[in-house]
């Protein structure tokens, strides 16, 4: 039967009631309607639905409710400031780094995360960081480009 | 003349769809609705589309609506697929601009009182004599209702949208992460699907349990028909849990083994024999003083999309709306009636955004999935998303192919002839081609319909024997296509379809061959090619690699690889530069590529880039792995790719040609990489594999076979 679970979402305090092992992802998804966060894999295999859990990048298919819930997520939506886009948006933009797209919300989340760890990575530590994200359209240097590039307008 | 000229008549669509309404529409809001039947798949069709449709009418791109495919108001445009929507659709709709954007001068010239060519237009605002009209106030609703008729088209020379990169019109909602594609749909009242299939091939249901998954809160049917199987819940998670429990409790015929050589299997169940290209001059082949032979592989590829199909399907009494990411919308619901044993005509079928397919996916048989289970929903919607494995198993994949070649050198290392044959299954059971539906689930039902085999599209675009006939000019040649119907595993549409394995092949030989003459591998293919277009795009590739600059290293190499994809479309030549370790790493690649007239540029060398990358992991990674009944790849961690460390520096030569003719560039890049890779490790090594993919396993048996 479905619990209640308190989840801070993109700093909004919200509460969704299913079973406690229902993996984050469709409370996101269904419940609270973002669906930037995709399903690409239920493993987490391939990084599209990664979302920022106190600040690391982690599947959101593969988290339980329960184990989410009192805890800061950050979707790819909540990634910038209310209602504009991230300066990793801002440069993925710039660079038109994708083409299908459906990789990317996972990818700005886990540059979103080398980010605010390390402002400014080496393009090894950019590539290194992505390792957990597949890309299948083969944007990888575009995508590559566009963190370094929001790596380096937050120094200018 | 009255009627659309015959030349006009062969551009691209219109042949299929003259009329004019069918592809334009000016709307209040000073906006131009355009229809293509083309859909976006990633590529950023719908971008380079609306850069022509601006640049012929001349105004902002921002006023140029693209619609998403409909079946109930676009153009039937067939399938989004062999790098033809530049061709297709752009071309029509560079026609059917040209013409209104004659009769909208024509009605301004008369509402200003002045000739038509004392008028100019900028960016849909018409001046002449001082004053000025727009088309909008031109426009009546009946203008557009009539046949493309013969106009000309703007002089490339004048062009100021075409041929300058645009950005892409989808992405800022795909990188905002704002709900855009077909997974994302919520519908009123919507129920979740789940189809339960084993993970390997059957012939039947034997026995179903559904005790546990009717005790999970939410299901609210488990649907049966014959060996189709399908829950419906009203939370996805539920859906998941309760196919999981399906799954557990489902007891399943297998199907027969698959054979375990399968290249061996493939040569020796071929039933056609199609000879594709014969040249002969005995004088020539007197000639011969040496000759070569070699044979090459390629496994099973999946199309491995990073999002699993999806599907939303409502009844409204008799009617059927579909939504779906297929690549060719009119055709899915051609086969949707079939199946579904319904008229064409109560079913739409919208098509709405995907991952990226590279091909025939999983796309058109989870819309057939959804109708299913939305016939047993009532009037609610029903959303159906494959889960990875379910996209692993059952959609189709990119065949596998055995190639042999051999040829013969003159005393000069000149190539005098050439034979290619190659076994392969068909590469296309796309639906719409039979008079079975090419639907997964169509073949379980408690009337089942038959799988059609997979085909082979005619030359000269072919399929299995895409690109097998070399462009080179040998004197004598021949080139053989072996059929295999029976199929063991179930193939289609794979990105360039047979094009990889025969450039692979082709382009690999060559360089065996130029080793036994002795000649350098970019000058001994000059020396064999007539197309000016062709060795310019070998010298541009050749030249931005430095390549009679290399120098050798220990465990590094440099190759290079060609084709004129289709022997129709896109020149591309690839040069790789890698280096030899454990395993077999791409440090570089340089392509150069000519597609006539350069629509987006920023576009093209996406493609490119992105197509030269994906041959990069199918080369050095990818192979679906088989079991005793069927794939047993069923995750990421079966079937590796290409990870962001691995991938290669790109770059790319773009040879613009405005006064030739677009080609489409999405699947150019995809031989001609591979072929560079393979040759370049060759070059490290001095060892030739043969067999794809280069996996170290690979290297080190072709090492010890020496």
């Amino acid at each position: 039967m479905g619990e209640r679970f308190k989840l801070t979402v993109n700093g909004v305090q919200t509460e969704t009631e299913a079973s406690g092992d229902t993996p984050l992802l469709y409370a996101l998804r269904n419940d609270l309607a973002l669906k930037g966060t995709r399903f690409g894999c239920g493993s987490g295999q391939c990084g599209a639905c990664f979302v920022l859990i106190d600040g690391h990048a982690a599947p959101a298919c593969d988290t339980p409710l329960w184990s989410a819930a009192g805890k800061s997520i950050t979707t790819v939506e909540g990634l910038g400031p209310s209602g504009a886009l991230h300066p990793l948006q801002e440069a993925f933009l710039a660079e038109q780094a994708a083409q299908c797209g459906f990789c990317t919300s996972g990818i700005l989340i886990s540059a979103a995360a080398l980010l605010a760890n390390n402002p400014r990575p080496t393009e090894t530590e950019v590539r290194a960081a992505l390792d957990r994200n597949l890309c299948r359209c083969g944007s990888h240097n575009r995508v590559v480009r566009a963190v370094l590039r929001a790596a380096a307008q937050a120094h200018t | 003349m009255n009627t659309v000229s015959d030349r006009l008549k062969r551009t691209g669509s219109l042949e299929k769809n003259p009329r004019l309404s069918q592809w334009l529409r000016l709307e209040r809001d000073a906006t131009v609705s355009v229809f293509s039947g083309k859909v976006e798949i990633g590529q950023g069709i719908l971008t380079a589309l609306a850069q022509i449709v601006a640049e012929e009418l001349s105004i902002a791109p921002e006023r140029v609506r693209m619609f998403a495919a409909d079946t109930s108001l676009s153009p039937n445009e067939g399938v989004t697929s062999g790098s033809l929507s530049i061709q297709d659709s752009g071309a029509a709709l560079r026609r059917a601009c040209a013409h209104a954007r004659a009769l909208l001068l024509e009605r301004a010239a008369k509402r200003l009182g002045v000739s038509v060519a004392d008028l100019r237009v900028k960016d849909g605002t018409v001046r002449g004599a001082g004053r000025s009209t727009t088309y909008w106030e031109c426009a009546d609703k009946a203008l557009f209702d009539c046949e493309v008729e013969e106009a000309s088209p703007k002089s490339p020379r004048d062009y100021r949208i075409v041929g300058k990169p645009a950005p892409r019109s989808d992405l800022p909602d795909k990188i905002a992460g704002r709900p855009r594609y077909i997974q994302d749909m919520v519908l009123p009242g919507m129920l979740h699907g789940r189809v339960v299939r084993p993970p390997q091939s059957f012939v039947g249901l034997v026995s179903l349990d559904d005790t546990k998954a009717r005790s999970i809160t939410g299901v609210v049917a488990i649907v049966r028909d014959g060996g189709f199987v399908g829950v419906l819940a009203e939370r996805e998670e539920a859906a998941i849990s309760a196919q999981r429990a399906l799954r557990n409790a489902a007891s399943w015929k297998a199907a027969a083994p698959l054979p375990r050589d399968i290249h061996a299997w493939l040569r020796e169940h071929s039933i056609d024999h199609g000879v594709i290209s014969e040249k002969v001059d005995a004088q020539a082949k007197s000639k011969e003083v040496r000759t070569l032979t070699a044979s090459y592989s390629k496994p099973y590829l999946s199309h491995a999309s990073i999002g699993p199909s999806c599907a939303l399907a409502q009844f409204e009494g008799d009617r059927l709306a579909v939504w779906s990411h297929s690549q060719g919308i009119f055709n899915l619901r051609h086969d949707l009636a079939k199946a579904l044993d319904m008229p064409e005509k109560a079913i739409v079928v919208r098509h709405a955004e995907g991952a990226g397919c590279y091909g025939h996916n999983g796309a058109d048989d989870v819309a057939l999935d959804a109708a299913l289970l939305a016939r047993a929903a009532g009037s609610r919607p029903v959303r159906v998303q494959w889960m990875r494995d379910d996209e692993f198993c059952w959609s189709p994949c990119g065949p596998a192919m055995a190639l042999d070649l051999r040829a013969s050198l003159d005393a000069q290392g000149n190539v005098i002839a050439w034979q290619h044959d190659l076994w392969s299954n068909g590469h296309s059971s796309r639906p719409g081609r039979s008079d079975q539906p090419a639907l997964l689930a169509s073949w379980h039902l408690s009337e089942p319909h038959e799988r059609p085999p997979a085909i082979n599209m005619p030359l000269p675009a072919g399929a299995a024997d895409r690109n097998a006939v070399p462009l080179y000019d040998f004197p004598n040649q021949r080139v053989v296509n072996h059929y295999v119907r029976e199929m063991p595993v179930r193939t289609s549409a794979l990105r360039s379809l047979g094009a990889y394995a025969n450039v692979f092949a082709i382009e690999s030989f060559m360089d065996e061959l130029a080793q036994a003459a002795n000649a350098d591998p970019v000058a001994f293919r000059l020396r064999h090619l007539g197309d000016s277009r062709a060795r310019a795009v070998i010298e541009a590739a050749a030249r931005r690699a430095s390549w009679s600059g290399w120098v050798p290293n220990e465990g590094r190499g440099h190759g290079i690889g060609f084709a004129k994809y289709k022997n129709l479309g896109a020149y591309c030549a690839a040069v790789a530069e890698v280096e030899v370790g454990h395993e077999v790493r791409v440090n570089r690649l340089i392509l150069a590529v000519d597609v006539g007239l350069v629509i987006n540029p920023d576009g093209v060398r996406n493609q490119i880039e992105g197509g030269a990358i994906q041959s990069t992991s199918w080369t050095l990674k990818e192979q679906l792995k088989l079991g005793e009944h069927g794939v047993a790849s069923l995750g990421w961690e079966d079937y590796p790719i290409l990870k962001f460390s691995d991938v290669p520096a790109v770059e790319i030569e773009l040879i613009n040609r405005p006064e030739l003719s677009s080609v489409g560039a999405g699947e150019a890049a995809q031989g001609p990489t591979a072929a560079a890779i393979a040759n370049a490790v060759e070059n490290a090594l001095g060892v030739r594999v043969r067999d794809l993919p280069l996996t170290p396993e690979r290297i080190v048996a072709a090492i010890e076979a020496q």
